[in-house]
């Protein structure tokens, strides 16, 4: 309820927020505050300073250019939710958005801060995964760019050094015959996703030419399902999805209260097969 | 069309809705301080010292006490137990611990600074030197020999074992049976809450040597006499206790805690004010937990599926130590309503108390009778299953019939009324049962669409606490009445003084209409006082459905005083006999002469004005009574849960809840409906999603809400309310009581819905909460 003693910066600018981390160790970033700041409160984070960045334009905004879509860090969920840009070139984006906390957090949550804090839990790493996105991120000695197939390398771990700010997420926007679904299991206490599977597939005709399942939720990074990739060149049909999860084996699920590891992959193939068929239906015209 | 009845929107809610409601926590006195207590992270461990040199040394840190400095002082130090059974094994509570720390936050010292976050640094820097202790977080475990043990005066960890009903004459009847049917169950840990955590603020007077203490109490005139007998020692005289805005408590602030004890020391050592404001996780951690039962459960049918006994052996959590009415709540709360509403003539009952290294448990919502509703609900559907028997076919041959009324219990209560089987009809006929039955098994035998089930619970509670000579012979250390004080002003308006301490249930609007319908006078003329010792006469407080039944009849009784009394006054200025005098409409007139009148106004301030009113009476108007209820109320109903499972995942959809409830008369039904709506929620929640889990060093393991899964609004459908009224035939409203209602019957039928779902499977039953997991699991093993 408390949190420790530490300073406080605002930051100017992305260029002062990166002096700022260059001089203080330790320091914590702070944009929409929903995940950094309970922590803090309960003690678990015990950051010697905190870098408000939360008011930095320069990262703000939802663009389309150069057939991607550019999503600035600090865009916070329910903007994402509700963007006619971002539902028109990565519909499954919003939906998962949608899918985070309740307003209040939606509302102030950012794109950035959820990625960059990296629970495996939550609701958009998967969906990034599923998607192809690129994380943007700039340090002291200039910008770099990870997949995020890449990005997220342990729990509450990433790519991103301590001294770096995660600047954005850029997406390849939505072309004919693509699908998306984030079907997701709420965690009864949290909200947090206990399995989010997030499912994006193209088609062309009848013929599947793309097809990503990732999953939040059971595992330390997002899961990604490659055994769906199986199904490219099919109809994806339902014994076809079905069967293409049926191996579906996951290493170390995690396991609380609620769900051991063997449940969570159990509802992994279910809602995996779920979102696969909606992805599909929706692929379709549906 | 008086007051009575009437859906008035609640006074209380245009400040409460605005944010402008005054909490104990936006409370601010001059020169006031803060308090942060130190609690022991171990489950169980002793104490070999303790060093808080380097919190003392921080700047603004004004004192740090330990246990053995209250044990040094002239104060009493221990919080008492205000329910004493026979042979009740009563460990000393301390306030602060001093050898020895028995649950994960135990309090061990405390910091007062400041501000808050000075204290809440300084209380990390205090030292305490624990030596751990072997913990015992199950209830089960805690009676096995070789387990860890909590007071050398209570071996085997048994605070007490007591048994009620006739053990021969039902050991006798499960002899004869035709058929019997047992289960093994659990009634799982809860925790309460209240959206406001527990807070207090202590402000000392050197000079008077009084102590006004702002509270989140349910019952401050309870708390004042709890601390000035055992905690503080003050005479009661010299204490004040306020409890502003309380938001919720659920039973959790009827409890006398360390806390206020404590702060209010503080103060009196330091001669400022003291606030402490538990954080939402200390208040997980410390406030009194709820249910946390074993029982073995036994029915005893005849050959035509008439019920000829049950028996019961249920061991109780109490956690580290005896709650201020702990005792009481798996005994008389809770073996007394192990008839429920069947006629059943052997019923024995016993209940063993046991200490555990955990948060001490204590009466929630229900507060004994929604485990014994769960127990007897549990078992008549397992009955009428034994007998491939609809469950309620069942229930309806086994009700007591409605010429049985007054009906004696085999487990001492007396029911004063009840009329069972047209609520259970209502609500068939609500849910469309024949309906439901039907398209249940459509899908049974088509294998398609999610698994549906049905579950009844019939229940009946025993609230309106209560007839001070019979609770007094089970060990309560209190009466069980009401005070009430009316106050008409010269101008004839009202104040009504109640000791039914308000924490959300909307009494400043349900008593004034109790007023204003007797008094014939405008609603908005009524202003309720309660919530403070220095205003109100006495008061026993808010809890067990008592406000409307107890508090409420107080109001009613002192009103009716009133009335007599005003129509000695306007008998003499119309010079009539008094007996002639008709009061009605806020109108006093002579019988069959309504222009012989004198209006409500006038009498009144003939009363103030003394200048003509009757030889002997005294100039004035106002009366206080002290209203004990001859019996408990039996408020009764029965509800249908509709549950749809998902074949491949076990996830639970409540998708319909039909409550048709029995509270007797209705003073305020939008409020009504409120209480049954949120006693359903938390009744849904615990079958559901909630669970307080220790793991087996004794830590809290659902200690904050990203653990402990409370109920969500968006996860209950929009419930489908009933009602019949059997008006309570022994208080003057005919009110009953419904403040837990909802949350005594709606464990057993969302349990017992889930159970038929899975019938198929072979499934006979489960414990709660009945999560998707285990729900799946069960299918997998039933069909396998």
């Amino acid at each position: 309820m408390f949190p420790a003693p530490f300073e406080y910066y605002r930051a100017g600018s992305v260029d002062e927020a990166l002096a700022l981390l260059g001089q203080h160790e330790d320091a914590k970033l702070l944009a929409g505050g929903h995940s950094l700041l309970p922590m803090m409160k309960l003690r678990l984070a015990l950051p010697p300073a905190v870098i408000d960045i939360g008011r930095l334009a320069e990262l703000r905004g939802i663009e389309v250019s150069g057939g991607r879509l550019h999503i600035g860090s600090l865009v916070t969920h329910g903007e994402v939710a509700t963007s006619e840009v971002v539902r028109q070139h990565a519909p499954v984006l919003a939906e998962a958005a949608a899918h985070i906390g309740d307003p209040q957090v939606r509302h102030k949550g950012t794109v950035g801060g959820n990625i960059a804090h990296a629970d495996p839990a939550s609701d958009l790493p998967a969906v990034l995964r599923a998607l192809g996105a690129t994380v943007h991120l700039r340090g002291a000695g200039g910008s770099r760019s990870a997949a995020a197939d890449d990005f997220f390398v342990g729990l509450l771990e990433t790519l991103l050094e301590e001294h770096e700010i995660l600047t954005g997420v850029e997406l390849p926007v939505a072309g004919p015959g693509h699908g998306g679904a984030y079907l997701k299991v709420e965690h009864p206490a949290s909200g947090y996703a206990v399995v989010g599977a997030a499912a994006v597939v193209t088609l062309s005709g009848d013929s599947c030419t793309s097809c990503r399942l990732c999953f939040n939720g059971v595992s330390a990074t997002p899961h990604d399902a490659t055994g769906v990739s199986s199904l490219v060149g099919g109809d994806l049909g339902d014994d076809a999805i079905a069967s293409a999860l049926d191996g579906l084996r996951i290493e170390d699920p995690l396991s609380d209260l609620h769900a051991s590891g063997e449940y969570r992959v159990h509802l992994a193939k279910v809602y995996g097969r779920r979102a696969l068929q909606q992805a599909r239906d929706r692929a379709a015209g549906g | 069309m008086g007051a009575v009845g009437q859906s008035l929107k609640r006074r209380e809610d245009p400040a409460l809705v605005k944010g402008q409601g005054k909490y104990t926590d936006d409370l601010t006195l001059p020169g006031m301080t803060h308090a942060v207590i130190v609690r022991s992270p171990y489950a169980h461990a002793k104490i070999n010292g303790i060093d808080a040199s380097a919190a003392l040394a921080t700047e603004g840190v004004l004192a740090v006490y330990t246990g053995q400095d209250i044990a040094d002082s002239e104060i009493g130090g221990v919080v008492p137990v205000g329910w004493l059974l026979p042979n009740l094994v009563t460990p000393p509570h301390p306030i602060l611990a001093i050898d020895t720390v028995r649950y994960a936050g135990d309090g061990v010292a405390v910091v007062v600074a400041e501000d808050r976050y000075v204290a809440r640094d300084a209380a990390d820097l205090v030292e305490v030197d624990y030596e751990p202790l072997d913990a015992v977080t199950d209830v089960l475990a805690a009676l096995e020999e070789g387990a860890p043990q909590l007071y050398p005066e209570a071996p085997g960890n048994v605070a007490f074992d007591w048994d009620l009903g006739d053990k021969e004459k039902t050991d006798a009847a499960f002899e004869a049976a035709h058929t019997q049917v047992a289960v093994d169950l659990r009634n799982n840990r809860l925790i309460p809450h209240a959206i406001e955590p527990r807070a207090c603020l202590a402000s000392f007077d050197p000079l008077s040597g009084e102590l006004t203490l702002r509270l989140t109490s349910q019952n401050p005139h309870v708390h004042r006499l709890l601390m000035s007998l055992a905690s503080l020692n003050l005479p009661e005289h010299k204490m004040r206790i306020i409890a502003p805005e309380v938001g919720g408590g659920f039973g959790s602030k009827i409890h006398h805690y360390p806390d206020e004890a404590i702060v209010s020391w503080c103060s009196m050592q330091l001669g400022r004010p003291v606030k402490w404001v538990a954080t939402r996780s200390e208040t997980n951690l410390t406030d009194a937990h709820g249910r946390d039962h074993a029982s073995h459960a036994e029915i005893a049918l005849d050959k035509g599926g008439r019920i000829t006994g049950v028996r019961v052996l249920t061991r109780a959590a109490m956690g580290a130590y005896l709650s201020t009415f702990a005792p009481s709540v798996p005994t008389y709360l809770y073996g007394t309503l192990l008839s429920g509403q069947y006629d059943i003539p052997a019923i024995h009952v016993r209940t063993l108390g046991v200490f555990t290294t955990t948060t001490p448990v204590d009466a929630y919502r229900g507060a004994g009778r929604p485990e014994a509703t769960f127990v007897i609900e549990r078992l008549v559907d397992l009955a009428a299953r034994t007998r491939g028997e609809d469950p309620a076919e069942f229930r309806r041959r086994n009700f007591v019939p409605p010429d049985q009324f007054p009906y004696q219990t085999q487990v001492a209560l007396a029911y004063d009324s009840g009329n069972y089987e047209p609520a259970l009809d209502k609500a068939l006929e609500i849910s469309g049962y024949a309906e439901l039955r039907a398209e249940q098994n459509r899908r049974r035998e088509s294998g398609e669409g999610k698994l549906l089930g049905i579950g009844l619970s019939s229940f009946i509670e025993a609230c309106g606490l209560a007839p001070s000579q019979v609770v007094g012979a089970l060990g309560a250390q209190a009466g069980l009445y009401e005070s009430a004080k009316v106050r008409v002003h010269p101008t004839g308006s009202v104040t009504v003084y109640t000791g039914s301490s308000a924490h959300g249930q909307g009494h400043e609007t349900t008593f004034a209409q109790i007023v204003s319908d007797r008094l014939g006078v405008d609603v908005d003329q009524v202003e309720v006082v309660h919530g403070d010792t220095g205003q109100v006469q006495f008061g026993m407080g808010t809890y067990g459905s008592r406000s409307a039944a107890v508090g409420g009849s107080a109001i009613a009784v002192s009103t009716d005083k009133v009335v007599a009394k005003a129509k000695k006054i306007a008998a003499h200025l119309l010079e009539a006999a008094e007996e002639d005098i008709v009061f009605e409409n806020g109108q006093f007139h002579v019988a069959g002469v309504p222009s012989r009148s004198q209006g409500w106004g006038d009498v009144v301030l003939q009363a103030y004005l003394a200048h003509n009113i009757p030889d002997g009476i005294e100039p004035g108007l106002e009366e206080t009574s002290f209203y004990n209820p001859s019996n408990f109320t039996y408020p009764f109903g029965s509800h249908v849960a509709v549950v749809e499972i998902d074949r491949d995942t076990g996830e639970v959809d409540l998708v319909r809840y039909i409550a048709v409830d029995d509270v007797g008369n209705e003073i305020n039904p939008m409020i009504v409906a409120g209480q049954v709506h949120g006693g359903l929620a938390q009744g849904i929640g615990q079958a559901l999603w909630e669970n307080a889990v220790y793991d087996d060093n004794g830590q809290l393991l659902t200690a904050t809400l990203l653990d402990y899964a409370v109920p969500r609004a968006h996860k209950l459908p929009s419930f489908e309310l009933g009602r019949t009224v059997t008006p309570c035939p022994h208080n003057p409203l005919g009110v009953k009581g419904v403040g837990e209602a909802g949350s005594i019957a709606s464990p057993a039928a969302v349990t017992n819905a889930v159970v038929d779902a899975l019938a198929p499977f072979g499934v006979t039953h489960l414990d709660m909460p009945l999560t998707a997991e285990k729900v799946w699991r069960a299918m997998q093993n039933g069909s396998s």
